[in-house]
C-alpha cells in the first residue's frame, strides 16, 4: 500500500520515507540541513509526555519536532 | 554555554573575528562541527583548558579560544559554535560561519560525531567549498564501535582528499594523531579538496560568476562558494561582505550583470534563489549519502527502537512528568541531607577559631573598636557564609552537572516544550531555565540557543524566576528552621526536599505565567522554527565533573561571595556601631524601611540585607543575622536552633518566613545577571524590565500573603 500522509500521523515504531516538504522559510532550511529530504527513512520513536512534539530518528539522530512543522511534512510508507 | 567562572563573569562576551596573534608565526586553527559531537572536549583535551563540557546540543554559544604548543609550533584553537551547517539560518551558524571565511584561519577541524557520520558530512562538505585546509576528525569512536559502526578513515581521506583521523576524545592519548594531522595541514598549503558537483544549470550559472569573483576576492575567499551564495542570495552574508570588502563589491557592473545573467540562466530551467537552496541541500546530502556509503559499514541499524527504552519511561505520558519531579527532589534532598553534617561542621570549626583570633588581636594590642570591628564585622559574617552557604552550594552544582552530563537536560526541554508552545514560546527555553538552577547569569547567556529574537527575550527576561544556586541554601535554612523542625533523620529530610519542590515548582509556574503575559502583551509572535535534537545517554565524567564543579564554579562564587561579604560585614557593623542621637544608623535605616517592608510581612533589616545582597545572593541570610546580632548576642552560625531562636526574638512568624522565601524567591537578580542580560540585549530597557518583573511579582505576592493573612488569621 503506498499512501502519503503528513509525519505526525506516524505512530510510535512505525517508521516512512519523506515524499514532500510542504514547509517554508527557516523551518525548510532546518530540516533539509538535518537530512530530511526526498526519500529519507523516518522512524517516530515516541510522543513527549503531552502529545507533542514527537521524536524522529533521521539518518541516526534522534530529532524533536512539533506537530505544526511535521503536518506539513508528507511521507509515505514503505 | 555551561556553568564556569567564563560564562558567569565579565568573560561571557563573544570574542570577535581576528585573533590576536601572540606571536606572528602562531596558527589560528578553527574547530567547527555539528552541536553535541564533542567539540569542547576536544578543544579541551588540545589546550589543557577547562572549558564547560555538557550532554547538549548548543552549550558553547560563543567562540571560545585557547593556545597550544605541538613540536616548537604554537596554535590558537578557536571553538566555534555547534552548527548544522554553514548557510547561516541561527545567530550560531552565522558566528561559525563568519569566523570560518572571514576570521584568517590557517587550518579548519571539523568533529564529527561516527554515529552519525552522513549527517556531519554536510557540514564537512560545506567546509571543504570555504577552505581546503581542512582536517576531519572522527570523534566519539568508542560510541560508534559499540554500536557495531565501522569507519574506514583512510578510504575518507582518499575521497575528500583532507587528512582524517578517528578519535576518542575524551582520552587524550587519542588526540596526539589530531595534533600532528593540524600540524601537516599548516604547513603545506593543500592541494582542493573534495567538490560537490551540482545540477548541470547550477554549475553552467557558477562558470559565470567565477572568473569576475576570483579576480575580485579570490585571495580572501573560494570564488565557488562565493558565486553559490551570490546565487541563492544569502542576505546575512552579503551583509558582512559589505562590511569586510567594502561597500561597492556587490555594486561591481561587471558582477551585476554576470549576476543577473547567471540568474537568467537558472530562471530558465525554473530554479529560483529560493528553490535553489533546497537543491544545493539535497546534492551536499546525496553527496554524503554516496560518500558514506563505502566508508561506513554497520553490523545492525544504527538506532535501534530499543534505544529509546529510557526515553519511552522519562519522557512517556504516564512517568514522564513524574519522573521529572521526582529527580529535582531527589537532587535537592541529596543537598539537602549532605550539606548538614559540614555545615555544622564548619560552623564549629569557625567559633572555635573565634578565640584564637581575638587572642591574636588582643597579643598585637589592636584597639577594640578595630577588634570588634574585624572579628564580629567581617570574620562573622565571613563565617556564616561559608558555614552556611558553601556546604549546599558545593553539592548541589556538581549533581546538577552530572545531570547535564549524561544528556536528561535536552529531555526536560523536550517534556517541557508543549507548555512553553503554548506560551508563545520556545522549548528550549527550559534548558536555560534549567541552567538558572545553577546560575542565572549563565542561564541568560544560555539564550542564545533559541534562534528567535523574540522568543530568546522571553527566556532572558524570565530567567530568574528559578531559584538559582545562591539562593537555594536561605531556602533550605527557612524551611528546616521554620517548616520541618531539626530532626535530624530520613523523614525530615524527605519532607524538606519535598517542601523546596514545592517552592520551586511555584517558580516555575510563575516563570510559565510570565512568559504568556509578556507573549501576550510585550513580546507578541508566534513560535519560531523549532528543532530539538536528543542526544544520546551517556556516561558521566564523574572525575572532571567533581574538579571542574569545585574548582571553577563553588569557588569562584564562594570567592565573589566572600568578596561582597566583607565590605557588607563592615558596613552592617559600622552601621550598628556609629549612631545618631543615640539611635545607630542600621536601626534608623532600617525604621526607614520597615513600614514598605511591614506591608510585605517583612521587616526592615531584611529588606536592607536584599538590597546589600544585590552584588551577591549568597550574603543575604548572614547579613540578617550580621545585623540581629550586632545588638548583642552571640551565636554559633549554623546551628539552626540558635538561628531559630534569634529569629523569633526578632519577631519572626512562619507568616515572615513564608514572605521572605517568596521575595528571595521573586526578586531583582543580582548584579553579575543584569549585568549579563544588558550584555545579551544590549538594551536599558531590557535590563530595567528584568530587574522590575521579578521584583513586581515578589512585592505583589508579599502583599497578597500578608494581606490575606491580615483577613483570616
Amino acid at each position: 500500500m503506498e499512501s502519503v500522509y503528513p509525519l505526525n500521523h506516524l505512530l510510535p515504531g512505525q517508521s516512512a520515507s519523506v515524499y514532500q516538504l510542504t514547509l517554508t522559510g527557516p523551518m525548510r532550511r532546518r530540516l533539509l540541513d538535518l537530512g530530511l529530504i526526498e526519500h529519507t527513512k523516518v522512524m517516530c520513536l515516541g510522543l513527549s509526555p503531552l502529545g507533542d512534539p514527537a521524536a524522529y530518528l533521521i539518518r541516526g539522530a534522534v530529532i524533536a519536532i512539533r506537530a505544526k512543522d511535521s503536518q506539513n511534512i508528507l511521507v509515505k510508507s514503505n | 554555554m555551561g556553568l564556569t567562572n567564563r560564562s558567569t563573569g565579565t568573560y561571557a562576551v563573544d570574542s570577535g573575528l581576528i585573533m590576536k596573534r601572540q606571536y606572528p608565526d602562531e596558527k589560528v586553527i578553527a574547530l567547527a562541527g555539528n552541536p553535541n559531537v564533542g567539540k569542547s572536549t576536544v578543544f579541551n583535551g588540545l589546550t589543557g583548558m577547562k572549558q564547560h563540557t555538557g550532554n547538549w546540543p548548543g552549550k558553547t554559544v560563543s567562540n571560545a579560544k585557547g593556545r597550544y604548543t605541538y613540536n616548537g609550533q604554537s596554535y590558537i584553537l578557536v571553538d566555534i559554535p555547534g552548527t548544522y551547517s554553514l548557510m547561516a539560518h541561527s545567530a550560531e551558524e552565522e558566528i561559525a560561519r563568519n569566523f570560518l571565511c572571514f576570521g584568517d584561519t590557517d587550518a579548519v577541524v571539523v568533529v564529527c560525531d561516527a554515529s552519525c557520520l552522513e549527517r556531519n558530512l554536510n557540514l564537512v562538505l560545506q567546509t571543504l567549498e570555504i577552505s581546503s585546509n581542512v582536517v576531519v576528525c572522527i570523534n566519539l569512536m568508542d560510541e560508534a564501535s559499540k554500536k557495531g559502526i565501522q569507519i574506514h578513515a583512510e578510504l575518507l581521506s582518499k575521497k575528500l582528499c583532507v587528512p582524517v583521523v578517528t578519535t576518542v576524545a575524551r582520552e587524550k592519548k587519542s588526540l596526539s594523531a589530531l595534533t600532528e594531522a593540524i600540524q601537516k595541514v599548516t604547513e603545506q598549503k593543500a592541494a582542493s579538496g573534495y567538490q560537490v558537483i551540482y545540477p548541470e544549470p547550477v554549475e553552467e550559472a557558477i562558470a559565470l560568476l567565477r572568473p569576475i569573483l576570483l579576480e575580485k576576492a579570490g585571495k580572501r575567499l573560494n570564488s565557488r562558494w562565493l558565486a553559490l551564495r551570490l546565487l541563492d542570495a544569502d542576505t546575512s552574508l552579503l551583509r558582512e561582505m559589505r562590511t569586510l570588502l567594502g561597500p561597492d563589491f556587490l555594486e561591481d557592473k561587471v558582477l551585476k550583470e554576470a549576476l543577473a545573467e547567471a540568474l537568467a540562466l537558472l530562471s530558465k530551467y525554473q530554479i529560483t534563489p529560493k528553490n535553489l537552496q533546497d537543491q544545493i541541500t539535497t546534492s551536499l546530502i546525496l553527496a554524503s549519502e554516496a560518500i558514506c556509503q563505502d566508508v561506513v559499514t554497520m553490523e545492525r541499524p544504527v538506532y535501534q527502537f530499543t534505544d529509546w527504552k529510557l526515553d519511552r519511561i522519562l519522557t512517556s505520558r504516564l512517568f514522564g512528568y513524574p519522573a521529572m519531579l521526582l529527580l529535582l527532589a531527589f537532587l535537592l534532598w541529596l543537598t539537602i541531607t549532605g550539606a548538614n553534617y559540614p555545615s555544622q561542621l564548619l560552623s564549629s570549626l569557625f567559633l572555635w577559631l573565634q578565640k584564637p583570633l581575638s587572642a591574636l588581636c588582643y597579643l598585637f594590642h589592636t584597639p577594640v573598636w578595630l577588634h570588634d570591628l574585624l572579628v564580629y564585622g567581617v570574620y562573622r559574617v565571613v563565617s556564616w557564609v561559608i558555614a552556611v552557604m558553601l556546604p549546599p552550594m558545593a553539592l548541589f552544582f556538581p549533581l546538577f552537572t552530572l545531570l547535564e552530563d549524561i544528556g536528561y537536560l535536552p529531555r526536560l526541554a523536550y517534556n517541557l516544550d508543549r507548555p512553553f508552545q503554548c506560551c508563545h514560546a520556545c522549548g528550549k527555553q527550559a534548558l536555560c531555565m534549567a541552567m538558572g538552577f545553577g546560575c542565572n547569569a549563565a542561564g541568560v547567556t544560555g539564550c542564545r540557543i533559541i534562534d528567535s529574537k523574540r522568543e530568546r527575550l522571553l527566556a532572558i527576561l524570565t530567567n530568574s524566576f528559578v531559584p538559582c544556586n545562591g539562593r537555594f541554601p536561605t531556602l533550605i535554612a527557612l524551611i528546616s528552621i521554620f517548616f520541618v523542625g531539626f530532626r535530624s533523620g530520613l523523614w525530615s529530610s524527605v519532607v524538606s526536599s519535598l517542601f523546596l519542590t514545592a517552592v520551586i515548582l511555584l517558580g516555575i509556574g510563575m516563570t510559565f505565567l510570565v512568559t504568556w503575559l509578556l507573549s501576550t502583551t510585550l513580546l507578541k509572535g508566534m513560535p519560531s522554527a523549532y528543532t530539538l535534537e536528543l542526544p544520546p545517554y551517556r556516561k558521566p565524567q564523574v572525575g572532571a565533573i567533581l574538579v571542574r564543579s569545585v574548582l571553577d564554579r563553588t569557588l569562584f562564587v564562594l570567592g565573589r561571595a566572600v568578596a561582597v561579604a566583607i565590605p557588607a560585614g563592615l558596613l552592617i557593623w559600622l552601621m550598628a556601631n556609629l549612631s545618631v542621637h543615640g539611635t545607630s544608623l542600621l536601626s534608623l535605616c532600617a525604621l526607614w524601611l520597615d513600614p514598605f517592608a511591614k506591608l510585605m510581612g517583612l521587616d526592615g533589616v531584611i529588606l536592607l540585607a536584599f538590597l546589600l545582597g544585590f552584588p551577591a545572593n549568597e550574603i543575604v541570610m548572614p547579613v540578617i543575622f550580621m545585623a540581629y546580632l550586632s545588638e548583642g548576642s552571640l551565636i554559633e552560625p549554623g546551628s539552626l536552633e540558635a538561628m531559630k531562636d534569634l529569629l523569633l526574638a526578632h519577631g519572626w512568624t512562619i507568616k515572615t518566613a513564608v514572605s521572605m522565601m517568596l521575595f528571595s524567591l521573586f526578586h531583582w537578580p543580582c548584579s553579575t545577571t543584569l549585568l549579563t542580560v544588558y550584555k545579551e540585549t544590549k538594551s536599558c530597557r531590557y535590563t530595567l524590565l528584568a530587574a522590575l518583573l521579578p521584583t513586581a511579582v515578589g512585592v505583589g505576592l508579599c502583599m497578597l500573603f500578608t494581606g490575606i493573612c491580615h483577613l483570616f488569621f
